[in-house]
């Protein structure tokens, strides 16, 4: 295996004997300006890994926190084009803090498959979790994906069982994404106890790192979660502090991003108490 | 392209009529999809459920639905005979309640205890509240805010049939923001929850178990007019949002290439503008609600707002089947706009003393051009899919009436 960012990432926090935070805004949320902003405060404020959304008008997997978000990053004219250009601007910045692009199918097919994958590895992106490309789908684009060098992340989930487990397993590369509660994003609260059984099962079938996600809300919740895996997931909860700081008409208020990376600090301090 | 043997052979075993369709959902979803594709596999050519299928469309539905002879609806056009496959007349007053018979006794069969669905003019949403009714089964409908406004009517019925009606007001507030938080509740609830889906659209096994359970519409209009004219008709004609009771009158007859089929898709106001439901008119491919089928876009890939009269056919995307008979040439597509289906539901009310619903008055609209174009030999059938009675408000409006 190559030593891509996210290898190099989780090889070097295992050495820490730490778990990794993860962190999630969408870009483009909630104008281009202030999102910029906060991707690049993000690992001074202690993400080791960036998920950076793709908005979509139809984000099907997602609660209201990251629909929201996702339609102002529409409203204010983010596109794939402006994500790929968001990453490369911060790889010029931060040559070593994984990034994964996190959305839905359409844009990507829209902008064509070939040319994304050779634009977003120009830009410096590592890796794609795409919510609707189940395994049975993978020749749409994890695939390609691999192929040219880029992590496709795998979301696995409490209803999957173990031929399931062995079949994503087989196919995954990157991280395996624990999808912690049946549900969308950031409308329940992963249980500890079903978490560390579903995390000890996917380490049977897989050696790659483990995160949780989709239902970790707070710097405590994070730390638990952290301590049963590699990383944590932080998505919806970012997300609110984003919305939380918008005035009457939907712009953002000054201060947002000192508030949201400063919200980001206490997830970090989280995840690095818990193995600590 | 070579003219395959038979345009009736897919999907393929990944779902796929040609390029189309296919299985794009979140991972929470698949195991359970692949659940719902292997018990359909079993029921779909098992003769006791099959049987049990036939005794409530006969019985509860009203099945066989007539094949009426529109003398003065044909005498109007002047051309073709016109004849209506009755589907107003079902149970609930749409063909929309065919499928729902056969998913309900599925999804009983997989010990589902709870159904939700969408519904975009209500149709669906009350023929599947009908048959959680009739079965004892807990039921959610989503609906967007938009329709729930303009189909009150259906939503009382809902709610007198104990349905939970929930209101959808993401987005535009219409049937694809229902898809979209139909689809998240069932993510939430896969251990007891069945989906109904109320169109030949969705992930599969979807399109082809809703086309399997509405095919029974062509197969009858097929007998009967062998019965009354002696031979196969000239003409199909059918309104199309996602395509459920075009594909139920189109598919037996797919491969008989003497039979011209038209889909009727909804133009609102004009394929020019941008407030139209033309997905194949006016769209491209592309993958949204677990399929991959041609879509309402934006040069980014966005979903684009659809526009309709029409609640029913109110969708940005289409049946993935239909997106494949139209690539492949065996079935056209034509559009009719929102002020010419409100005159072919004043036209059919006055001559035939039938209301049509509003999603198959775009399909009376069509059928009146092409009837005039066709002679008094020729044979035309219209899928009169759903009666009007739940467009009167809307009709009223678009007339300047205060009722």
């Amino acid at each position: 295996m190559s030593q891509t960012r996210l290898k190099t990432r989780f090889d070097q926090l295992k050495a820490e004997g730490r778990s990794a935070l993860v962190t999630f805004i969408t870009a483009g949320d909630p104008d281009l300006a202030t999102s910029k902003k906060l991707l690049m405060g993000m690992p001074g404020a202690g993400a080791d890994v960036i998920e950076l959304g793709m908005p979509f008008s139809d984000p099907m997997a997602d609660g209201p926190a990251i629909q929201l978000g996702s339609q102002r990053a529409l409203a204010a004219g983010m596109n794939l084009k402006n994500v790929l250009a968001m990453v490369r601007e911060f790889r010029q910045a931060d040559n070593d803090t994984p990034i994964v692009l996190m959305g839905y199918f359409n844009p990507i097919y829209s902008y064509g498959v070939d040319g994304f994958l050779k634009d977003a590895a120009q830009a410096g992106v590592d890796g794609f979790i795409i919510v609707d490309l189940p395994p049975e789908e993978e020749r749409e684009f994890a695939i390609p994906a691999q192929k040219a060098g880029l992590d496709f992340i795998y979301l696995c989930t409490p209803t999957a069982d173990d031929a399931r487990l062995q079949l994503i397993a087989d196919r995954a590369s990157g991280f395996i994404y624990y999808v912690s509660i049946t549900g969308v994003t950031g409308t329940a609260s992963a249980v500890t106890s079903d978490v560390d059984a579903a995390v000890k099962r996917i380490r049977q079938h897989s050696d790659l790192p483990v995160a949780i996600g989709f239902g970790i809300n707070t710097p405590d919740q994070a730390k638990t979660m952290a301590g049963l895996s590699d990383a944590a997931v932080v998505g919806s909860a970012i997300v609110k502090r984003i919305a939380d700081n918008l005035d009457e008409n939907g712009k953002a208020k000054a201060g947002l991003s000192e508030a949201v990376l400063s919200y980001v600090q206490e997830l970090a301090d989280g995840v690095r108490a818990a193995k600590a | 392209m070579n003219t395959p043997n038979t345009f009736m052979a897919g999907p393929d075993e990944d779902g796929r009529f040609g390029i189309f369709g296919g299985r794009f959902v979140a991972e929470t979803l698949m195991p359970l999809i692949l659940d719902v594709e292997k018990h359909f596999n079993e029921v779909k050519d098992d003769p006791e459920f099959q049987a049990q299928v036939q005794g409530y469309l006969k019985q509860y539905v009203g099945r066989p639905s007539p094949l009426y002879f529109a003398e003065r609806f044909t005498e109007h056009c002047g051309g073709a005979k016109v004849y209506f496959k009755r589907e107003d007349l079902n149970h609930t007053g749409a063909h929309k309640i065919n499928s729902c018979i056969g998913q309900i006794l599925l999804a009983k069969r997989m010990g589902k205890k709870r159904i939700i669905a969408e519904t975009g003019a209500g149709q669906h949403g009350v023929a599947t509240a009908t048959v959680c009714a009739l079965f004892g089964l807990d039921c959610t409908v989503f609906m967007g805010a938009t329709d729930i406004e303009r189909q009150q009517p259906n939503v009382f019925r809902m709610k007198l049939l104990g349905a939970e009606v929930r209101p959808v007001t993401a987005g535009s507030g219409t049937l694809k923001d229902a898809m979209n938080e139909a689809l998240r509740d069932w993510v939430a609830n896969v251990h007891d929850t069945y989906y109904l889906i109320g169109t030949v659209a969705g992930p599969h096994p979807y399109p082809v178990m809703v086309r399997e359970f509405q095919k029974i519409i062509g197969e009858e209009a097929r007998e009967q007019i062998m019965e009354q004219e002696g031979r196969l008709p000239d003409m199909l004609v059918a309104c199309v949002g996602g395509g459920s009771n075009a594909m139920g009158l189109f598919y037996p007859f797919l491969d008989d290439t003497d039979v011209r089929i038209i889909g009727v898709e909804a133009a609102g106001h004009g394929v020019d503008t941008d407030e139209h439901a033309a997905s194949l008119t006016g769209g491209r491919p592309g993958v949204l609600h677990g399929n991959r089928t041609y879509l309402l876009q934006d040069d980014d890939g966005q979903i684009i707002e659809a526009h309709s009269i029409s609640a029913g056919l109110d969708y940005p995307g289409i049946g993935p089947e239909h997106s494949f008979l139209f690539d492949a040439g065996r079935v056209e597509y034509h559009s009719i706009k929102d002020d010419e289906a409100v005159a072919a539901f004043q036209l059919c009310t006055k001559l035939e003393g039938i209301i049509p619903a509003l999603e198959s008055s775009h399909a009376l609209a069509e059928a009146e051009k092409l009837a005039k174009q066709m002679s008094k030999d020729e044979i035309l059938v219209v899928n009169m899919s759903g009666r009007g009675d739940k467009d009167v408000n809307t009709i009223a409006k678009a007339m300047g009436t205060v009722l």
